[in-house]
């Protein structure tokens, strides 16, 4: 009966649809009693439990899809709507505005670039390299680019995760000991290299470093959206 | 919200078109966002429902991602295989990264 009950559920987009707001909603409620640890991140805990769901019950990916689709789908007008805030930022730190381009590309080119090659060097196979490309950017542009040259979307999603999570954990020691103390420095540095989960970290510290990396996150990704197609051609090897 | 919800789509449907017909190598979406600018530029402004819609959406990014991630399920070989070269890719090109831009971004500011 309860078998029965499963199989039917399991191929209609409600149950996909709810376990992953389910999901979130606890890993947000877990994130928010860790008091925000930077290793309880909501979005990697529901994707682990939906995982782990998953191959437990040995329901295909594309069974779940038919539900997520519907919260997948709103990653395009979200990328949209990151206009908003870079509009809004613009007009407050116009003053900055030459040192702005030239430092976002340089950590647009490094960060793909030493990917890449990092990857190459440790033998990764192909289709891990170009996912791995434009991994600082956020995520609906990553899983764009990663698609378009040749990378997995899925593979792009868990590796931009995985890169904010760790600037989090960088940015503080890292740029305290290469002396970059500049709050504006240290922002746009956050929001190329670790995209909105660095951004939103840097919020709850310091609002200056905060309106720098959330615009640091909408012209990376149009850096990277132009930069890495060429980048990965002549670095994937 | 409504209307809001139409302009973003509207540009994001636009951005998509665009990438097509002029087989551009930039996804549709991040179009959409450069023009989405460029309205606001234009307008000089961003009308309330637009910011309001956009904040509901973009602080409830992440859940959006969650859909996607759950996909690695598809690619636990590719994981299981090259994850030595992934860990050394992600830790390496985040310090550069991160680097990179503070280190420019603090020379110019200091310059100028």
């Amino acid at each position: 009966m309860l078998f029965h009950l499963w199989v039917y559920l399991a191929t209609t987009p409600l149950l996909g649809l709810t376990a992953t707001l389910v999901a979130y909603v606890a890993a947000e409620a877990f994130s928010r009693a860790t008091r925000r640890h930077a290793l309880a991140n909501p979005v990697l805990l529901a994707i682990v439990m939906l995982a782990a769901l998953l191959l437990a019950t040995h329901t295909p990916y594309a069974a779940y899809f038919q539900g997520g689709q519907y919260v997948h789908f709103l990653l395009g007008p979200a990328t949209v709507a990151l206009a908003v805030p870079m509009y809004l930022n613009l007009g407050r730190i116009r003053a900055a505005g030459r040192a702005i381009i030239p430092a976002v590309l340089a950590g647009a080119v490094v960060a793909a670039a030493t990917a890449m090659l990092t990857a190459r060097l440790f033998g990764a196979s192909r289709v891990v390299v170009l996912s791995l490309a434009p991994k600082s950017v956020t995520t609906p542009i990553a899983m764009g680019v990663a698609e378009q040259i040749g990378g997995q979307a899925s593979l792009a999603a868990v590796f931009v995760l995985c890169t904010g999570l760790l600037s989090t954990v960088l940015i503080g020691p890292l740029l305290r000991w290469a002396r970059i103390t500049d709050h504006r420095a240290v922002g746009l540095a956050g929001g190329t290299a670790g995209h909105g989960l660095a951004t939103a970290y840097l919020l709850r510290t310091d609002e200056t470093a905060g309106a720098f990396a959330g615009l640091a996150i909408g012209l990376n990704g149009i850096a990277t959206a132009l930069l890495v197609p060429l980048l990965a051609r002549w670095l994937a090897g | 919200m409504i209307g809001a919800l139409t302009i973003l789509l509207v540009c994001q449907l636009a951005g998509e078109a665009l990438a097509r017909a002029a087989n551009l190598s930039l996804p549709g979406p991040v179009i959409g966002l450069v023009l989405l600018l460029a309205i606001l530029f234009v307008r000089r402004g961003v009308p309330p429902a637009l910011r309001t819609t956009s904040q509901g959406l973009l602080a409830n990014l992440g859940l959006l991602f969650v859909p996607a991630g759950v996909g690695v399920v598809t690619q636990l070989d590719a994981l299981g295989r090259d994850w030595v070269a992934i860990v050394a890719s992600l830790l390496v090109s985040t310090a550069a990264g991160l680097l990179a831009t503070g280190w420019v971004m603090q020379r110019l500011l200091r310059r100028g």
